[in-house]
């Protein structure tokens, strides 16, 4: 197995990193399909208030490609439909059976036997398609590409998020049901990516596909960055990206016929009264799966109580689902960090800051690297124009301009968005810029901005 | 403390915000509330967390570096101005007397620079940058003591006006704006800024001829006319001799160039590389000066304070390079073969801040090219 090191990046050390162990499974009251989990989805609707469907039934499906639907991941009843402006669809509400009824699917006996066409109508009409990912511009795949590479990080490098190697541990058969699947799609290789620290990963076991290692801080578990360093993306090629634990998905589905989207994800974050892991399923409240450990509500930050950030992610790729949001579509971890709504009396011109950490050496949190800090979402300062060079690039393993690149979307030229690596990037990837700028930019929203411009123009 | 001020940024927000009887100052209430306290703004996207460091911390890094060579120039303004008028003063005495000169200008450098960027801040509604509290420190420093104040003025207001604001202000740049205000009393007012007499406090308008043999010449000046320096190494190194206010002691600039770098806010690479291409340079042009070039003038500031500016400089990791050594190099060409001006290192560093995004465009190319083979389509 190739090791590859990455030497660029920063590991984060937070307070609430999760325990390894399963407490239990969460069983919610309601669960909710969200629209805006899929990025590019214009949602049509297939059921109504009061409609009993199975686990694995469609609840909606993509205007634009009617054949990639959205399933139910329950049996149970249509408890609401809930629409926002312009009766834009927001969320549909199911209210679970007590034993799940399955939609059944044919099981596939021999996958090395079966051809593309026969995984791939499994794949959509099960509703599993939309874990597939394709590069660029992070959208579900199409289902008429070939992609030159399937690519799969089997390992989380950002703080405060899930132990993949944990979380899959007892899957590996039915992973391996599903590298064997998804190899039918490629013409190119199945990369399968580990940590080369810690402990090791149960996929290098894994047969037919392409084992690499990667070393270094985080990105390094970002699909992105593996990519860039294994078949890098130019323009015109498609490479997919699945997650992990969609493959044990995938790997049920075509062994048992049935969608079964049950999986292990992390609680972490200062803010959880403990950090574990449960069992449970996408689009369960976060208030539910919170409950399993409770929350810390009495916290001061320099006098003022300031309240939870409920994040469906990690805190540098999640979503701030609030409270009553429920657990994202492709996340494996909620976190459960401080807002940051507090004022820090001169904080700027303090010699020494020790709560807070700092990738700068103008603070002097470098001389204490084994410390770990709770983090919360105050910005630390007011946005200014770019100023500071150099800085993005040392937390970014990719052969990348970032400011250049940036610069090219603020002024919305596509000539040099591709010249700079549009086509290479996601928000995630430049997670870290985003972190570390003094300036406070609004890194990965102008990438996404970038990306759906791309998305518009070449559509 | 801390709360009664919180409490009074309070109480008086309401009058300052939008709507409020004076909101239209809201820009420069928000400066000082800032500055007071971080504020309480959150992250909105999908990045939740945020490094404690901005551009507070940053610009303050800086203008805590400039501190040892500007206390420097305090106690060297008083020593010259005792050395060419016989005073025995002593140290206390030199500092206050460079302390008394240097006020009025740092006081004229920051109303005029700060008055026009609190108004374009306010004109444009955005937040006041702090890019000018480093500016206007080190304007008074790379002048001489005696400048007019009105000719300090004037350049302040050319350097933020027309060096910065007219690009769109801190970031956009295309000069160091401390620079170009040096350059316009340079090139609008040559008799303000040439000659033995305006380095040295009160030589200007003494009436009397001052002490016996005294030359209040530059030893950019005497290696110009004599071929020598004048002074020895270790007088320009510690800098007790006639120069602009801030820039002579190499010592005192090379600890604030420890601070910069210890702290990586200026590039470690645009230094060296500087220095190796000014010494480099000597070597071939002028090899019995070569380490007296570095010490002379405005060679040392320069390196460590201006052309390492982020935003005039290159942004590349490679560009830093090549701009850092070129610098170097067009410093000493200037100084040795151009008789009009015999500090190069003022133009060495604007033409470069002119190169910079050329150097950038051939660096960040192989990156494109290398993208462009890669191409599964063309179009």
């Amino acid at each position: 197995m190739e090791t590859i090191r990455l030497r660029k990046g920063l590991d984060l050390k937070l307070k609430g990193e999760p325990q390894k162990k399963v407490l239990k499974t969460i069983t919610p009251e309601v669960v909710a399909v969200l629209p805006s989990d899929f990025k590019g989805v214009t949602p049509r609707l297939l059921v109504k208030e009061g409609d009993t469907v199975k686990a694995g039934q469609f609840v909606f499906a993509d205007k634009k490609c009617e054949q990639i639907g959205f399933s139910s991941p329950v049996s149970g009843t249509v408890k609401a439909i809930v629409r926002g402006e312009k009766r834009k669809l927001l969320s549909v509400d199911i209210t679970p059976d007590a034993t799940t009824q399955y939609a059944q699917f044919e099981p596939i006996a021999e996958v090395s036997k079966a051809t593309r066409e026969d995984i791939q109508q499994r794949l959509l009409e099960s509703g599993l398609w939309a874990n597939i990912i394709q590069r660029p511009y992070g959208t579900i795949a199409k289902p008429t590409d070939t992609p030159k590479a399937i690519v799969i990080s089997a390992f989380n490098s950002a703080p405060l998020a899930a132990d993949i190697n944990f979380a899959i541990k007892d899957d590996v058969d039915a992973i391996q049901i599903a590298v064997n699947a998804l190899a039918k799609f490629t013409t190119g290789k199945v990369y399968v990516n580990v940590n080369a620290e810690g402990n090791a990963s149960p996929l290098t076991r894994l047969q037919n596909v392409q084992l690499t290692a990667f070393k270094g801080p985080h990105p390094a578990g970002n699909v992105g960055v593996q990519i860039a360093h294994l078949c890098p993306i130019g323009k015109g090629d498609i490479v997919w990206t699945i997650k992990p634990q969609a493959l044990t998905a995938i790997g049920k589905l075509l062994s048992k016929g049935i969608y079964d989207v049950q999986r292990v994800i992390a609680i972490s974050g200062n803010r959880a009264k403990e950090q574990c892991y449960v069992k449970c399923l996408p689009g369960t409240p976060v208030k539910d799966i919170v409950a399993a450990v409770g929350v810390k509500e009495e916290v001061k930050v320099y006098g003022e109580k300031i309240g939870v950030r409920y994040i469906s992610g990690n805190p540098l790729c999640g979503e701030n689902v609030g409270e009553n949001g429920f657990l994202g579509f492709y996340d494996d971890t909620v976190t459960l960090i401080s807002e940051g709504n507090y004022r820090e009396l001169f904080g700027w011109a303090k010699l020494i800051r020790t709560k807070k950490y700092s990738f700068s050496k103008s603070y002097f949190s470098w001389l204490t690297p084994k410390k770990r800090y709770n983090a919360d979402s105050n910005t630390n300062g007011g946005v200014r124009p770019f100023v500071v060079s150099g800085l993005y690039e040392k937390v970014l393993p990719m052969d990348i301009y970032p400011v250049y690149l940036l610069k090219a979307i603020i002024t919305e030229d596509i000539e040099k968005m591709e010249q700079f690596g549009i086509y290479e990037v996601l928000p995630e990837d430049l997670a870290l810029c985003e972190y570390v700028c003094p300036s406070k930019q609004d890194v990965c929203k102008i990438v996404q901005d970038g990306i759906d411009l791309m998305l518009k123009e070449m559509a | 403390m801390g709360n009664f001020i919180l409490k009074t940024i309070d109480k008086l927000k309401p009058t300052f915000s939008k709507g409020g009887k004076l909101g239209w100052l809201h820009s420069t209430f928000e400066a000082f509330e800032t500055f007071a306290a971080v504020p309480a703004t959150t992250t909105k996207g999908k990045i939740h967390i945020k490094d404690c460091v901005d551009l507070k911390r940053v610009m303050s890094t800086v203008i805590f570096a400039l501190i040892p060579p500007f206390l420097f120039g305090m106690w060297n303004t008083g020593y010259q101005h005792s050395l060419a008028f016989g005073l025995d003063w002593g140290l206390l005495q030199n500092v206050w007397f460079g302390f008394y000169k240097v006020l009025p200008l740092l006081i004229v450098s920051y109303v005029v620079g700060l008055g026009i960027e609190f108004a374009v801040a306010q004109a444009r509604g955005e937040e006041v940058n702090e890019g000018f509290l480093v500016t206007g420190f080190i304007i008074p420093m790379i002048m001489p003591i005696d400048i007019p104040l009105w000719v300090l003025a004037l350049s302040v207001a050319f350097a933020v006006i027309f060096g910065k604001e007219i690009f769109g202000g801190t970031g956009m740049n295309i000069w160091n704006p401390a620079l170009l205000a040096r350059a316009f009393v340079f090139f609008a007012y040559p008799s303000v800024i040439s000659g033995d007499t305006i380095w040295i406090e009160g030589l200007t308008k003494a009436a009397a001829p001052v002490v016996d043999g005294f030359s209040g010449a530059t030893p950019l000046a005497t290696l110009a006319e004599t071929g020598v320096a004048g002074h020895s190494f270790l007088d320009m190194f510690i800098g007790w001799i006639p120069g602009s206010f801030g820039e002579t002691s190499a010592l005192a600039i090379l600890i604030g160039a420890a601070i910069l770098l210890f702290s990586g806010v200026a590039s470690w690479k645009i230094m060296l590389s500087c220095l190796a291409g000014a010494v480099g340079m000597a070597f071939v042009a002028d090899s019995a000066n070569v380490w007296n070039h570095l010490v002379m003038g405005g060679f040392a500031f320069g390196a460590v304070y201006m052309a390492t500016d982020p935003v005039s400089s290159s942004q590349t990791e490679v560009g830093k390079w090549i701009y850092g050594f070129l610098i170097g190099v067009l410093c000493i060409i200037l100084r040795l073969f151009n008789p009009g001006y015999r500090e190069g290192m003022m133009l060495a560093i604007l033409l470069m801040n002119t190169m910079a995004p050329l150097i950038d465009w051939c660096v960040v190319r192989p990156s494109i090219r290398r993208r462009e083979k890669r191409a599964a389509v063309t179009n």
